[in-house]
């Protein structure tokens, strides 16, 4: 691995911030991360070490475009940003939004993410938010760069500003195009010291050309080349590979270990604090050679949890609710209905699996820390490091390379811990990387969740009483898409994280996972709207439509069905159609499936999904339409079992009009329902708990 | 016991010292720096170690070292000839089919095995073949898309670029 020299404030190059002192180095790492995303690899080699972690005056994101923004003396235009790339396709949605607003070609932007020291502070890569929250700031830092461009170039040129235009990162004169200055001649390599008393307003969708197209990934070639650079592909000098003792189960404690066999072993090194105990040696292959020569004997776990128990247990282990949403009265509600049904929807843990297991290279030098990690909060590592380490915030520097995954269980950065604690004890860096089996054991998990459902609709087919009860995995989306008049949510427990009585709630930990809360209460509240339609006498699909009193909702349920292509009729048709839909944060999602169920085996098939979803101005068809067809099918894996082919998802309504939605999760929190209503289409059999695998769509069709 | 064993990397002759019966996985990624190659499950489940042993798809992370003695091993690096993609690549990058990207070498070399096998494969032929190659992104209908792509630009030889 390349080290390139260190820039340190102090130094000459450094104080003066500008020149080509970066460009070169910049190129070489291009070379090296191949392009799309920018790893840096020695602190403070970038372009301004100052703006790493810069907050605006509330908190959030700063003020000042040099935090988001540099244009190179080279022209380049680097794009700083906290988010992450673990597949979502921000590295090129987030280049293409600067590069509308700054006027400059998509591929003259190189992003920078997820790198503590050059980018400025954001809490993480979460709950679709990145378009829908950094783009905004982005956006508007690239207009008020420009907008200084234009000042500069505009004093340069003795020409008036309203008389320039901006186009391919040139400011010329509208009248004579030969007089012109480029971004580079204007400002390359400094700091933009000039600021606009009034922020010039970004352009309005109508007059982008970059933003709104159908992008191919920017990080695509460097993908099919294997040239892209994830955590553990990094290599130090003297790094080591940890191999880490785990317990047989979760709460197992350690009562005594025997590491002398390991450390017989050829070029092993044993490291122990407290209950870590790791063999580190230059190969991981021969670290876990090492370490199955560790002996060790634990006192078991005091669990006495189990998947038949655990529902129980969730709906008992907590008496505490809060109210999400309470309008009416129940009592109210419950004397205007015709019929009243009650139901209960259980859901089982499931793990995030991502590709890449937990990775993370600590390297610990003169008291600071570098650290690459597969993360999702690199800021968040940030802390945990300097906390875990004793140092101060500013000590550590954390780096992220692209991503393999993250689906919300990089949130959690255990191996970065891990790693931190073992540099230290080893004096040199350190990589952890998670087996799949510990990847399958320490990730934290969807939790496992109970809904209540009791509510009723009048002679009219409307639903007059809605009274939901959530256990333990958090509200999101709990609260009716529907017009209710009288409804109450009550929440038990804490969220996907377990609140803060996790320890006696879920076996292990539990996390966000890809639409936390929502997958789970979507599965509930819309297999229940069918339950309710077949009550009530009507098809799902006119049923839902007529409790619909959002005319954006309705517009996009009516979008999907006329793709959709098929009638519904009163469940159970036996052909198998299904319907589900959501609001997700602001992103409207209304999706339908067909599927065909082999009675004897239970095993479903999903011949096809239709997908429409609202998400607001779209920066990246492209990308947008990947992360629904992603969410489709991982939603089929969670909601039936890993592997079931499906056969089309698409995008077919966008709202420009409407600011930027999130897109990265709400079509995954459909799945559950959609398919349980189909099934329930196909056969007249309702699956209560996911996964609705083989054997219990068998077992349901005996009962 | 170290050993020196002589294997054929991408078109060039590696010899490595070092035990035979380590999995070729952690010597490509770690003595010889060929990282493009991933660990996935390391139990042969998920796909992302496969390269090609003698054309044949092959998990690395099940391979012992010995096993590639004298024989001919081909990793995603090898496959881009002179800073040009193969077709294969290039449709992945045209077809997006990929996303976090993990993934994508092991299932661009059991994509380019089976057009070795097979230069016209359908799309049930594709699927069958990938069956063993998980995408935890969820891309799989447009990797479908893109094996087909690839395999008809290369058998109306357009771009006169011959499976390798």
């Amino acid at each position: 691995m390349k080290r390139d020299k260190t820039l340190r404030p102090g130094d000459d190059e450094y104080a003066t911030g500008s020149d080509a002192r970066t460009s070169l180095e910049r190129r070489e790492f291009l070379k090296l991360a191949g392009g799309g995303l920018v790893v840096f690899f020695a602190v403070g080699e970038g372009l301004d070490a100052q703006m790493g972690g810069a907050r605006g005056a509330d908190g959030g994101y700063p003020d000042d475009p040099n935090a988001y923004l540099n244009v190179g003396p080279d022209g380049r235009v680097t794009c700083f940003t906290g988010k992450i790339e673990m597949g979502q396709g921000i590295v090129t949605s987030l280049a293409m939004m600067l590069a509308e607003e700054l006027d400059v070609p998509l591929d003259a932007v190189d992003m920078v993410m997820g790198d503590t020291d050059l980018c400025p502070y954001d809490a993480g890569t979460f709950g679709s938010r990145s378009t829908k929250y950094f783009g905004p700031p982005l956006r508007q830092a690239a207009a008020e760069a420009r907008g200084v461009l234009l000042k500069l170039a505009s004093a340069r040129l003795g020409v008036a500003e309203d008389a320039l235009l901006t186009k391919n990162g040139t400011v010329h004169d509208s009248k004579d195009p030969a007089k012109k200055a480029t971004y580079a001649e204007l400002v390359g390599g400094k700091k933009i010291e000039v600021r606009l008393e009034n922020k010039p307003p970004i352009k309005h969708h109508t007059k982008h050309s970059v933003s709104g197209r159908p992008t191919p990934r920017t990080d695509a070639r460097a993908k099919v080349t294997g040239e892209a650079r994830f955590s553990g592909d990094i290599r130090l000098p003297g790094m080591l590979y940890a191999a880490i003792l785990r317990p047989p189960a979760h709460g197992a404690t350690l009562k005594n270990v025997d590491t002398s066999g390991a450390e017989k072993f050829p070029g092993a090194r044993v490291v122990r604090d407290g209950d870590l105990v790791a063999v580190l040696h230059e190969k991981p292959d021969l670290a876990a050679e090492a370490l199955a020569l560790v002996e060790a004997e634990y006192e078991p776990s005091p669990s006495k949890l189990d998947d038949a128990n655990i529902f129980d247990h969730i709906k008992t282990v907590e008496a505490r609710s809060e109210v999400v949403v309470e309008s009416g009265s129940l009592d109210e509600g419950a004397m205007l209905t015709s019929k009243t049904v009650e139901r209960s929807y259980f859901a089982h843990y499931v793990a995030h699996a991502p590709s890449e297991p937990h990775t993370a290279l600590v390297q610990i030098e003169d008291g600071k820390v570098n650290v690459w990690a597969s993360t999702q909060s690199p800021f968040r590592a940030k802390q945990e490091v300097a906390r875990t380490l004793g140092l101060r915030e500013a000590d550590v520097s954390v780096r992220t390379p692209f991503v393999g995954c993250g689906l919300g269980g990089k949130n959690q950065g255990g191996q970065i811990v891990e790693a931190a604690r073992l540099a230290k004890l080893a004096g040199t860096p350190v990589h952890v990387a998670w087996t799949r089996q510990e990847e399958f054991f320490y990730d934290s998990f969807r939790p496992a969740a109970v809904y209540d459902i009791r509510s009723g609709f009048d002679a009219a087919g409307k639903i007059v009483l809605w009274d939901y009860k959530l256990y333990q995995a958090g509200s999101r989306s709990s609260q009716p898409v529907y017009d209710i008049p009288h409804k109450r949510v009550l929440s038990f427990g804490g969220g996907w994280g377990g609140g803060e009585g996790a320890a006696r709630t879920h076996p292990f930990a539990t996390g966000a996972w890809r639409g936390p809360g929502s997958n789970t209460n979507i599965f509930a509240t819309e297999s229940h709207i069918d339950v309710l339609a077949e009550a009530a006498g009507m098809d799902p699909l006119s049923f839902r439509l007529h409790n619909l009193a959002d005319a954006r909702m309705k517009r996009v349920v009516e979008a999907a069905a006329k793709q959709f292509g098929r009638a519904f009729s009163r469940a159970p048709s036996g052909r198998g159609y299904g319907i589900a839909i959501t609001d997700y944060l602001g992103t409207y999602v209304a999706t339908m499936a067909e599927v065909a169920v082999d009675k004897a085996k239970g095993a479903v098939r999903v011949l096809r999904v239709v997908c429409a979803q609202d998400t607001g101005e779209v920066i990246n068809p492209e990308g947008a339409r990947m992360q629904i067809e992603g969410c489709v099918t991982m939603g089929l894996g969670y909601a039936l079992t890993e592997g079931i082919r499906f056969k089309n998802g698409r995008v077919l309504d966008e709202n420009p009009d409407l600011a930027p939605q999130g897109c990265g999760e709400p079509a995954v929190t459909t799945m559950g329902a959609v398919l349980a209503n189909a099934i329930y289409d196909a056969i007249g059999v309702r699956l209560f708990m996911l996964p609705m695998t083989p054997a219990r769509i068998k077992d349901a069709l005996k009962a | 016991m170290d050993k020196t064993i002589r294997f054929e990397l991408n078109g060039k002759e590696v010899a490595i010292e070092t035990s035979a019966e380590r999995m070729l996985l952690w010597v490509l990624r770690t003595d010889l720096d060929h990282t493009g190659t991933k660990y996935g499950c390391g139990e042969g489940y998920c796909g992302a170690c496969t390269v090609l042993v003698d054309g044949k798809p092959t998990f690395s992370c099940q391979f012992p070292l010995a096993k590639a003695e004298g024989r001919s091993v081909l990793t995603i690096e090898g496959l881009a000839r002179g800073g040009r993609l193969h077709p294969l690549q290039q449709a992945f990058a045209d077809e997006g089919a990929l996303q976090c990207g993990y993934c994508t070498p092991g299932m661009i070399l059991q994509a380019y095995a089976l057009l070795l096998r097979k230069p016209d494969p359908t799309e049930a032929e594709i699927a069958d073949a990938l069956e063993t190659n998980l995408c935890r992104c969820g891309a799989y209908n447009r990797i479908v898309k893109a094996v087909r792509a690839a395999s008809q630009k290369m058998t109306m030889k357009v771009t006169g670029h011959e499976a390798r």
